[in-house]
């Protein structure tokens, strides 16, 4: 104490201040520490600013692809049309297509508009059965294939309205977009007016955009996320159970038991360095490699699982070995010390330690494997599949799309309906981001343990 | 023991991954962006109506599907390349040395190129010299090849509005691209008589000659769009002034923000063009690999539905997304039934 103010005397003196009032240098300090303070400030104002930005222009374009427009159409299945044969036999049934039950139903929904007493003047049948969605007759033959017993009566029947009905009542097409809109007429729109006072037309929450496979260009308001969540939810399971236990190995190995040489040396090199790799290159290694080389089916999720293993394999491995660095070495003395055997002393209780971390670092890991997009060009994911692959392991092997994926298909299309299903992906996606990294938090809270 | 045991079980997963591997039950196509939604229409609907898997459509280009069709036979190569420009014979010839020897070539209809502005700027009637002018690097001005110098519309021709040249055209990867510059540049560039002044100036040298043609400038006026339509139509709301290259069917799908052109004063629609009137249009196809016929489940049912009247027709669906319908479908239907494999370009 007497050696810092005997230090301080002289420091002040020669500056010629006192410790009540700053002197230029302390007044200098303390504006520069504000300054930098300010700069912090702003910073995370423009980062929350440009998040906030983001999000809520993803929320704004893409709460609405969660809704969706049905109409309600009172139909007869007349059993001569759908079932010349007369056997009910789905099989035979089977031979009247799509474009036999779209007929149907082109055909009851004008009259069971007239029953509702809504007047259809000024507008043709043709345009008021294009007001339904192509999907809805194949949901329709769906249904009465799975239950042939429904011939012959007349069922009331809820179909989604095509995609330009459904802007028109979410605010997306108005009456002077339908005047020059060569999809939709302003008829068609007074119709639908009329329709949803009679409660023929309403908008719910639209289960089937999380549940339901993509959809062509004909048919946006059908297209769903389906496929895509399976792929991608397949795809993070096959990485979670090759990266991980052989991140995990190698950095133990590398940690813990490899002697330090040049070898070690340049594998460790190696390792930053492949995690620095863009990742299309892992692509064109994937497609090289699996599917040219080793036969693996394109589109598959096996293949997409492998190349993002490669991917994720660096993160885990440089994760895993902070976390193991991070546990004091005491530790392994003290177990070393009662005896235990080198590998006792790392399964028993380093391991266990650096869990937590090592956790962290793989969720990270797979979440950011899942929003990759670029390897998955190269081997064939991106790609239009309508069929939901099967349970694993054999559905590893069949077609499917991915979250991401989905995002960038659905942002090359034509129709304008598929600019809401963009933003709504996009919103999944996000979501699953945001539940990977709050179980990350979660496990790293629970386990931490301080030293 | 155990690192036998290991080994064992490891190799089993191997084989049991490569057995099903070699098991594919579904269609693979791959190929052109704009083949794309008739094809996925077309897959759909195929889905719905048969019993077998839904094809799987794959994007990526023409030249780039039409050269994994030629990567070999086997069922991890596709079966079907989408394409919006004919095969080429360098592909036919990929395709001979990976043992790909039959190929059927399916045309299922035309489709148009429009040019297209903002829905509430100045109405264009563009002629392809007008463009050749408009866009070429080098162009004819008193009889003297010298560098573009137009800045406006109204420079290239009067009758244009006074509006500043501002193109969005298709990057060179796509089949789009070829059909411009072929249907567009060059034949403005041969309407306008600039080819002939062209080839004088080499010497005679007709390859030459349309190689400057094609040449367009370089100045940031035409912008290459590497993208999909999308992306073109993003460019012009973000930039009232500028012209985009669209398809006819990704017009008619956005009528409220577009407004079309004329060329050579037709108005493009499935009409004008089915009746040959609208000079920027072309074929589109699509390539099956016949080796794959009768091994992939569904792949012939998948073509003759493809070309059947209930879709490819005037009346069917992918008539109503904007495909020009073939008036010789017949033959096409004829030809895929047989499936007869196509014969040497001419």
């Amino acid at each position: 104490m007497t050696d810092a103010t005997a230090n301080n005397v002289p420091a002040s003196s020669v500056h010629g201040g006192s410790l009540l009032s700053q002197n230029v240098r302390t007044r200098r300090r303390n504006a520069a520490e504000r300054r930098f303070r300010l700069y912090g400030v702003i910073a995370i104002g423009l980062s929350v600013a440009a998040l906030l930005l983001l999000v809520s222009s993803v929320l704004n374009n893409g709460v609405s692809a969660f809704f969706q427009t049905y109409a309600k159409v009172e139909v007869m299945l007349d059993p001569e049309v759908l079932d010349p044969k007369g056997n009910r036999d789905p099989a035979e049934m089977s031979k009247v297509t799509t474009i036999g039950y779209g007929n149907l139903m082109k055909d009851a929904f004008p009259a069971a508009l007239q029953k509702a007493g809504i007047s259809v003047e000024g507008i043709t049948d043709k345009e008021i059965g294009d007001m339904l969605s192509k999907e809805a007759p194949a949901q329709l033959r769906n249904r009465v294939l799975a239950d042939p017993d429904l011939l012959g009566q007349t069922i009331e029947y809820w179909a989604l309205a095509t995609g330009r009905i459904d802007g028109y009542l979410k605010g997306r097409v108005t009456m002077a977009s339908a005047e020059l809109d060569s999809n939709v007429s302003p008829a068609q729109l007074r119709l639908a007016d009329q329709m949803r006072e009679a409660d023929m037309l309403e908008t719910r929450f639209n289960w089937d955009f999380i549940t339901f496979p993509d959809a062509s260009e004909l048919r946006p308001e059908a297209a769903g996320l389906g496929v895509a969540i399976i792929g991608s939810a397949y795809m993070m399971l096959i990485v979670l159970f090759l990266a991980l236990p052989i991140g995990v190995a190698a950095s133990i190995y590398l940690e813990e038991f490899a002697p330090q040489n040049r070898l070690t040396d340049i594998i460790e090199v190696n390792i930053s360095n492949l995690a620095a790799v863009p990742s299309i290159v892992f692509g064109i290694l994937g497609l090289a490699v699996f599917i040219n080389y080793a036969g693996l089916p394109a589109s598959a999720p096996i293949v997409g699982g492998l190349v993002l293993t490669l991917m994720t394999l660096p993160t885990i491995i440089i994760s895993t070995r902070a976390a193991l660095k991070a546990v004091p070495p005491s530790i392994r003395d003290a177990a070393l010390g009662v005896g235990a055997s080198k590998m006792q002393s790392v399964f028993h209780h380093v391991l266990p330690l650096a869990l937590p971390g090592i956790l962290t670092g793989t969720i990270i890991g797979l979440a950011q494997a899942l929003g990759e997009t670029a390897p998955l060009l190269l081997i064939g994911m991106v790609a239009f599949v309508r069929d939901y692959p099967s349970w694993p392991v054999d559905g590893f092997f069949e077609p499917a799309s991915a979250l991401p994926v989905q995002v960038y298909n659905f942002t090359t299309r034509g129709d304008p309906g598929f600019v809401e299903r963009a933003s709504g992906a996009i919103i999944v996606l996000l979501v699953f981001l945001l539940c990977m990294n709050l179980l990350a938090i979660w496990l790293r809270r629970k386990f931490e343990r301080r030293w | 023991m155990t690192s036998v045991k290991f080994t064992v079980s490891a190799l089993a997963v191997i084989a049991a991954s490569a057995t099903m591997a070699s098991a594919r039950e579904n269609i693979q196509t791959a190929g052109s962006s704009t083949v794309l939604p008739y094809a996925t229409i077309v897959a759909e609907a195929f889905g719905e109506n048969f019993d077998f898997p839904t094809p799987v459509v794959e994007s990526g280009g023409s030249g780039a599907g039409r050269k994994k069709l030629c990567e070999g036979v086997g069922e991890n190569t596709i079966d079907i390349a989408n394409s919006s420009s004919r095969i080429s014979q360098s592909d036919i010839d990929l395709c001979a040395s990976n043992g790909v020897t039959e190929i059927m070539e399916v045309r299922i209809g035309y489709d148009g190129i429009v040019f297209a502005s903002d829905i509430n700027g100045a109405e264009f009637a563009f002629t392809p010299a007008d463009w050749f002018n408009a866009l070429a690097k080098d162009v004819v001005v008193d009889g003297a090849v010298t560098a573009n110098p137009n800045t406006s519309w109204s420079q290239v021709n009067a009758n244009l509005p006074e509006q500043e040249i501002m193109a969005f055209i298709p990057g060179t990867k796509h089949g789009t691209r070829e059909v411009f510059d072929d249907k567009v540049i060059l034949a403005g560039c041969e309407e306008s008589g600039a080819m002939a002044v062209f080839a004088e100036a080499n010497g005679g040298d007709e390859e030459k000659a349309e190689e400057m043609c094609t040449a367009l400038r370089t100045d940031g006026v035409s912008v290459d769009i590497d993208g999909d339509y999308t992306e073109t139509l993003a460019r012009i709301d973000a930039n009232k002034n500028a012209i985009g290259v669209f398809g006819l069917s990704f017009y008619q799908n956005n009528t409220d923000k577009l407004k079309v052109a004329t060329m050579s004063g037709v108005t493009p629609s499935t009409e004008s063009i089915a009746s040959g009137e609208y000079p920027v249009s072309r074929p589109l196809f699509f390539y099956v690999k016949n080796a794959h016929l009768g091994v992939i489940p569904g792949l012939q049912e998948y073509v003759e539905f493809f070309v059947s009247d209930d879709m490819a027709g005037p009346n069917g669906p992918l008539a109503d997304y904007g495909l020009v319908s073939d008036p010789e479908l017949a033959a096409t239907q004829e030809m895929v039934a047989s499936g007869t494999p196509m014969g040497p370009l001419q």
